[in-house]
């Protein structure tokens, strides 16, 4: 398990998450018309957890961001800089996302406060058709409420390919 | 908990689907603010001199934008807060200039105690029909009383 890191569901990333998708459902923006349904809340939109990049001290893709700096710690982790950045090294150019799988237990609220941990989970090797041999690796995060209740597993796999890979 | 009031687990039949436009003539300007949302700045995704010089064509956008893409044609059809789960595979780059179909078919239906769980296959293709992602989705729906 890696260091949990905090992820406040704020409604402003709500919708430009959305805005991004080009969504406009209102239940990603209006809170008077999220009040008149069930939800009660702005939530967040069903992929909107990988927005918790942003507060992930160790993201590997973060472009000029220096906040929130990753604390030091005491052993190096695992090669690289985390979720999202090849595990083992290799160059951004031959990193590919290959799966993505979301279980939600309950709706991701405006308001909330999580709590994001990850883990790897397997890793392995194909030879690949175009892309020379392909590695795959997968991470597993979790976001957990104030009172530790899952609220979304996320299941990543990611592909480092030799080459370029066009398809 | 439906967040839409509309639709009951008891109007879908196995086979049915849905189909939408998902975006037409993807601009880099959606990439480049997807990056921005998401936090993925991975320059693959925005910077076409890099993009290149790794052997691609041009830019091409974020899996997860297709995905993203894609989970709204769930939520238009089934409701809010009304996921379980949802899975997919890329299987295809989705280039700027792409216009991407999604169509998410019923599979399976499963009733349970007031409420009923919907299992979806999914898929996006791009303007020359090739599928550039694939997955499956499950949902809970309240039954008719």
């Amino acid at each position: 398990m890696s260091d949990a890191y905090e992820f406040p569901v704020d409604r402003t990333a709500i919708l430009g998450f959305a805005a991004a998708l080009g969504e406009t459902n209102r239940i990603y923006w209006d809170e008077a018309y999220a009040r008149a349904t069930p939800l009660g809340v702005v939530i967040g939109s069903p992929t909107f957890a990988a927005a918790s990049a942003h507060w992930n001290p160790w993201a590997g893709l973060r472009g000029v961001r220096q906040i929130p700096a990753p604390p030091p710690r005491p052993k190096q982790r695992a090669e690289s800089g985390g979720e999202g950045a090849p595990r083992g090294g290799g160059s951004l150019a031959r990193l590919l996302h290959g799966e993505q799988r979301f279980e939600y237990h309950q709706p991701m609220r405006a308001g909330m406060r999580l709590t994001v941990t990850s883990q790897p989970g397997k890793s392995w090797e194909k030879e690949g058709k175009r892309g020379g041999k392909l590695r795959f690796t997968e991470t597993i995060t979790e976001y957990r409420d104030e009172r530790g209740e899952l609220v979304v597993t996320a299941t990543s796999v990611g592909i480092i390919t030799e080459k370029a890979v066009e398809g | 908990m439906a967040a839409n009031p509309r639709l009951r687990f008891d109007d879908l039949s196995v086979g049915e689907s849905r189909e939408a436009v998902l975006v037409e003539n993807l601009t880099r300007t959606q990439i480049v603010q997807y990056a921005g949302a998401s936090g993925d700045f991975n320059p693959i995704h925005h910077d076409e001199p890099f993009a290149k010089a790794a052997g691609y064509p041009s830019v091409f956008a974020h899996g997860m934008l297709s995905m993203g893409l894609t989970g709204r044609l769930l939520t238009d059809w089934l409701g809010d807060g009304v996921l379980r789960s949802f899975g997919v595979r890329f299987v295809r780059q989705v280039w700027p200039g792409d216009t991407l179909t999604g169509r998410a078919s019923v599979r399976s239906l499963e009733a349970r105690a007031g409420e009923g769980l919907v299992g979806l296959e999914l898929v996006t293709t791009n303007q020359k029909g090739e599928p550039v992602l694939t997955g499956e989705a499950t949902a809970t729906l309240p039954r008719r009383a």
